[in-house]
């Protein structure tokens, strides 16, 4: 059902859905999917509004078809991007990985649900953080972000893109099943406000082009297919042109190239959002739905005369510690409220080295942590 | 010979990779050639042009031809080239995998692009083995043949790739061998112009895994095999079942004309924005 | 910090929970609401609802808080305004209520109140009897929810109403509406004096 839109621009979406408007107004034209709990809204969504903007959208045949096309797809110059679920993402490793040695830039989303296996397909949960991180293998640079309301859902989706062509990488959105399903009011900008970032393509004769030169930003121009400038795109480790390779003078600089890529822009990748830490003793880190019910928990908690505040993570990986660290050092304790049995906690006191306090909260329950367990914890440390 | 070298110069990257991979006597080098031929017939441009592999012996083609090359993963190439296809409808995108890639891993992937019809050309290189990784047993080796993984003889039964396209509802279904080369040069190019899915099956030989531990010779000898179980699909039709006992056919199997996938989408785009305008 | 009384111009949170069963449109309800009080009144809106096997038959739900400023927890953590279209939700969800909070119940299927507050109107015997279908109790019970709460607007709830029913089923959907609005306000007279009943009683 196509429902029909109040005037302006002020609209009640489901996550789902301004994640399909943020993906639509950062020049997303193609999108591959299979349907799966809760994710499934994206795809009906973008089955009916491509087409009408000259994009494409495709049901495949499962989700490891659905990556290989939006990689295809990206190759053909168009912005690509598929949604999932733990099942369909645990599928897609494979040709993630083929997208981060390739360099194709795309966006997957993972509407996170319980697991594992089949799990609790219509309950909230993060237990996928780590996957996002580590799902493929081998050694590989990715960028990961959470989101954890509706218009996160819209800007967190465009920035996403943004990342992705801006340094030829795939970008992992993770979303939970509270976030996707929850219907609240954004405010859409106009297509002319919102910033949009493509990737740089080459503009030198196509016999000059080296489409994986190890240049002073880390990332080489991208030819699309057709565009006149021929060249190899394998998941083999290859050589500058593009050519498989098994020299070591070849293959380190490569890896090397494509961890800088990420690593030399961190700056511009880590988003973290703190309300209340300049004074804070104890603070809560949390990020998606959580983050929402920690903010709530860290406001009652100072109108009791607690000194608490809040560090919500919206970019997962590369890990934010340049924004961390420094507060885990000017608090005394720090909560770590999770729907997993302790993902990001464990990457908290990884960095944390003994400074401060590290408590945690796991819920696996198919719940979302409601407010007042977290500000019960916070009046007990 | 001249013709050939004319060929190699104008189509084959020869600023690196060269020797290539493949054993002596190899089929997947006669099937590079009868591609390059039949492309030059097309009068394409290269740029035009997108060659998609998968993994194993046949995927390291991609890398040899100066065209859009994506050397993929093992059984996934139609599903990039379907990306490639509809990111770029004018690109004529060919696919060119082994018999495990397209039909075991990528089985899946290879029925849904027939029954999609979408416009891509397909070639699946038949070698009725593992290749590359030593010789295990894949669904085209024959029953009773010995493989890594069949020492005791293999006790499942083959796929016959062409009869499996025309089933699942592919536009052009060919099969070919790389012992009759022209042929093979023609399949090519009638697929490759084809509107919606055409595949042609290329029986090759890998007598390095198969063809040694199976005792049936080496190139020369496989090939010879090729040339007599063959038999061209127009005269097969007045043969009787025994006298076409332990042959194969090979030509065009089926050329129909079936809604082709990205034509189709064309036209939902048409319809999709004229309600989408309506409903504004 | 909670909440004030329905019906003022500030509200700080109000919490509402749309319950009965499965195939009684109370998402739709929900979606409906949060447009009215989000799109049309202007405040900040947050719209839940069961999700999954829940969702179908036994006690379905949908949430919606208002509020003038950002809202953090989606959830209802104690709902302002209950309104229970079935037996098993009502008896489910009563204890959620906040003290004080407002009880709505479809007098058609509940027939055991937990409590003399609350307010009993037959929203689905209305609407097969006036409207000749059962289809549109929903849209009854909207009306009397925003008349008695006062929580959003009627012309917003009517607006929010047009805008997401079926083309072609305006004049029945707006009908639906105003039965549900005068319905509220034979019940708010009822109330009034079975109050005051219980005062003299005491």
């Amino acid at each position: 059902m196509i429902a029909k839109r109040p005037p302006g621009r002020q609209l009640l979406l489901q996550g789902n859905e301004a994640i399909v408007e943020g993906a639509l107004a950062a020049g997303c034209r193609f999108f591959a999917g299979y349907p799966i709990t809760p994710a499934t809204e994206i795809s009906e969504v973008m089955s009916y509004r491509l087409p009408a903007v000259d994009g494409t959208f495709i049901q495949m045949e499962d989700e490891i078809a659905s990556m290989g096309a939006v990689i295809g797809a990206s190759l053909a110059g168009v912005k690509s991007m598929t949604a999932t679920s733990g099942p369909g993402f645990s599928l897609m490793q494979e040709n993630l990985g083929f997208a981060c040695v390739a360099e194709v830039p795309c966006v997957i989303v993972n509407v996170m649900r319980g697991g594992p296996s089949t799990g609790l397909p219509t309950s909230v949960s993060q237990g996928d953080v780590m996957q996002a991180r580590w799902g493929t293998h081998g050694d590989h640079p990715i960028i990961v972000l959470a989101v954890s309301t509706t218009q996160d859902c819209f800007s967190i989706t465009v920035k996403a893109f943004n990342l992705s062509e801006k340094y030829r990488t795939p970008v992992v959105l993770l979303a939970d099943e509270v976030v996707a399903h929850t219907r609240e009011k954004i405010s859409l900008p106009h297509a002319e406000e919102v910033e949009v970032i493509d990737r740089i393509r080459p503009n030198m004769p196509p016999d000059w082009y080296i489409p994986f030169e190890n240049n002073s930003r880390g990332v080489p121009p991208m030819s699309a297919f057709g565009d006149g400038y021929r060249y190899h795109v394998t998941g083999l480790i290859h050589d500058v042109r593009g050519f498989p390779t098994q020299r070591p003078d070849e293959i380190v600089p490569f890896m090397d190239r494509i961890f800088r890529k990420i690593n030399q822009h961190f700056f511009d990748i880590q988003m973290v959002n703190t309300e209340m830490v300049d004074d804070a003793e104890l603070i809560v880190v949390a990020y998606g739905s959580v983050s929402r019910s920690a903010r709530r928990a860290v406001r009652e908690a100072r109108e009791r005369g607690i000194k608490a505040g809040l560090v919500q993570l919206i970019t997962l990986w590369p890990f934010p510690r340049q924004s961390v660290e420094p507060i885990l050092r000017q608090v005394r304790a720090a909560l770590v409220p999770e729907l997993n049995m302790g993902q990001i906690s464990r990457e908290i006191k990884r960095i944390n080295q003994g400074v401060a306090r590290i408590e945690t909260i796991s819920r696996i329950d198919g719940h979302l942590i409601t407010p007042n367990e977290i500000l019960t914890r916070l009046l007990r440390i | 010979m001249a013709a050939v070298t004319k060929l190699v110069h104008k189509y084959l990257r020869h600023d690196k990779k060269f020797p290539n991979v493949w054993c002596p006597g190899c089929g997947n080098g006669i099937l590079l050639g009868s591609l390059i031929r039949a492309i030059d017939r097309t009068g394409l441009q290269k740029d035009e042009i997108v060659i998609v592999s998968g993994i194993g012996c046949s995927g390291r083609i991609s890398v040899y031809v100066d065209f859009n090359t994506l050397h993929t993963t093992h059984g996934r190439a139609l599903t990039y080239a379907t990306g490639v296809k509809l990111g770029n409808p004018k690109l004529h995108v060919i696919v060119i995998m082994g018999d495990g890639d397209a039909t075991a891993i990528g089985g899946n992937h290879f029925i849904h692009a027939a029954r999609r019809n979408i416009d891509l050309t397909a070639i699946v290189v038949n070698n009725n083995i593992y290749g590359m990784t030593g010789g295990q047993y894949s669904p085209t080796t024959p029953y009773g043949a010995l493989a890594t993984t069949s020492l005791y003889g293999n006790i499942e039964h083959s796929f016959s790739i062409a009869e499996l396209a025309v089933m699942a509802g592919a536009g052009m279904v060919s099969r070919g061998t790389v012992y009759h080369a022209t042929l093979l040069d023609d399949l090519i190019e009638k697929a490759i112009m084809k509107r919606g899915f055409a595949v042609v099956e290329a029986l090759s030989h890998c007598h390095t895994q198969y063809g040694r531990r199976n005792r049936l010779g080496g190139a020369v000898e496989m090939l010879r095999w090729q040339k007599d179980a063959a038999v061209r699909i127009d005269k097969a039709k007045s043969m009787s079942p025994e006298e076409l006992n332990g042959k194969f056919t090979i030509g065009v199997l089926t050329d129909r004309d079936l809604p082709v996938y990205t034509e189709e989408y064309q036209k939902l785009r048409e319809s999709a924005r004229a309600m989408m305008s309506g409903a504004k | 910090m909670d909440s004030h009384a329905a019906g003022e111009a500030r509200v700080e949170r109000y919490e509402i929970r749309l319950s009965g069963s499965g195939g009684q449109g109370l998402i739709f309800a929900g979606i409906i609401l949060a447009e009215a009080a989000g799109i049309h009144d202007g405040k900040f809106v947050c719209q839940t609802q069961s999700y999954g096997p829940e969702a179908r038959g036994g006690a379905s739900k949908a949430e919606v808080i208002i509020s003038d400023h950002e809202i953090d927890y989606p959830k209802a953590i104690k709902p302002d305004l209950l309104l229970a279209m079935n037996q098993k939700s009502c008896d489910s969800y009563f204890f959620d209520l906040k003290p004080g909070g407002m009880l709505i119940i479809d007098s058609t299927f509940v027939k055991q109140l937990p409590t003399t507050r609350a307010i009993g109107i037959p929203f689905t015997q209305i609407c097969r009897e006036k409207l000749g279908k059962e289809v549109g109790a929903n849209i009854v019970a909207l009306g009397a929810l925003a008349t008695l709460s006062g929580v959003v607007s009627l012309s917003s709830l009517e607006a929010a109403v047009r805008n997401r029913i079926p083309r072609g089923t305006e004049d029945y959907n707006m009908k639906a509406l105003e039965l549900g609005i005068e319905s509220a306000k034979d019940a708010r007279r009822f109330r009034t004096e079975t109050e005051l009943y219980e005062d003299t009683s005491d």
